[in-house]
């Protein structure tokens, strides 16, 4: 499965929200109603998917979909 | 009240308030995890009461006041268990001292295991917890971090701190259904009490109005009120279990 995929996956389980607004430049906050332990939460189940470590300092910059996905292929 | 299928780490669960809320536990229907560090024959003694009993349980030896250890320790049972439902952080040591003599290594090493180590364990729990949407979470605190101790300025600082790590945790994780809540013993008898001279138990009963000191099942019970469904509405809070010596 593409990565695009597998993320837009993994955030609408963790954010109980609609495929369809998972769009490349929805930001979690604003767009996808996220709160701070959702962001916390959706990075540890990155981690876990894509069994990658992610630092604290690489996830405060994790803000939209496509930062996302750019963080996993980067890395991948 | 049966929590049947859920999974709880009693840390410290070897000997004493430990044991007895080890085997409260499993008679709730859950299987429990009996941590300890030093005591393999108390621990594997918790476990055949347990079993023997109709319950089920597994020893896990790790050192709480070891961030690494305890941390592949609790992901490695919560891989094998498939979840860590329950975590009652009861571990605990004293060194006691007169604060003008107190070594600075005393300190490390009751801060390290009591208030570190509820710390690290929790952190560890809580991932599966949340992910469950279901948690509860029982810090062991004590009387002496309410009321203060000569001779125990690092455990009443341990089990003080232990009170904001019970608060600030609740308020964290409310969302994710998951409670955080303390008890506090009074004077309990356990091993770590035992050892005092009988005119100081003597004077210690004097000051408990119900005239006695406790038993380790006196605070497992309030243990499983606070992990049990009729408190699912309870976070944040400490259940004092003292014989009314301080209120």
């Amino acid at each position: 499965m593409a990565i695009e995929q597998q993320m837009v996956d993994i955030i609408v389980e963790q954010l109980s929200v609609d495929k369809e607004k998972v769009v490349p430049g929805a930001s979690f906050v604003d767009d996808l109603g996220a709160d701070s332990l959702d962001l916390v939460e959706l990075i540890m189940a990155m981690e876990e998917e894509f069994d990658v470590e992610i630092p604290d300092e690489e996830a405060e910059k994790i803000a939209t979909v496509q930062n996302a996905i750019d963080f996993v292929n980067n890395i991948k | 009240m049966s929590l049947t299928g859920k999974n709880a780490l009693v840390t410290g669960g070897s000997r004493g308030i430990g044991r007895a809320v080890c085997i409260r536990l499993a008679t709730m229907g859950v299987h429990v995890f009996i941590n300890y560090v030093s005591n393999p024959k108390a621990a594997q003694e918790t476990q055949k009461i347990i079993t023997d009993a109709g319950g089920s349980a597994d020893l896990l030896a790790f050192n709480v006041a070891d961030a690494v250890q305890a941390q592949n320790a609790i992901k490695g049972l919560i891989k094998e268990a498939g979840s860590l439902d329950i975590l009652v952080n009861n571990a605990g040591i004293t060194r006691d001292g007169l604060m003008a003599r107190m070594k600075e290594d005393d300190w490390d090493a009751v801060l390290d295991t009591n208030l570190k180590g509820s710390f690290i364990c929790a952190k560890a729990a809580a991932r599966s917890m949340m992910k469950k949407r279901w948690g509860r979470i029982v810090n062991i605190s004590s009387v002496i971090g309410f009321a203060g101790n000569a001779g125990q300025v690092n455990y009443a600082s341990a089990k003080a701190g232990m009170q904001g790590l019970t608060k600030s945790m609740a308020r964290e994780f409310a969302s994710r259904n998951i409670t955080v809540n303390a008890v506090a013993p009074g004077y309990i008898l356990t091993d770590m009490t035992r050892d005092l001279p009988e005119e100081i138990q003597e004077k210690i009963k004097a000051e408990i109005p119900l005239a006695s000191l406790g038993s380790p099942d006196d605070v497992a019970g309030a243990v499983a009120y606070l992990v049990g469904d009729d408190s699912a509405y309870i976070t944040g809070q400490t259940i004092h279990v003292n014989g009314g010596m301080y209120m």
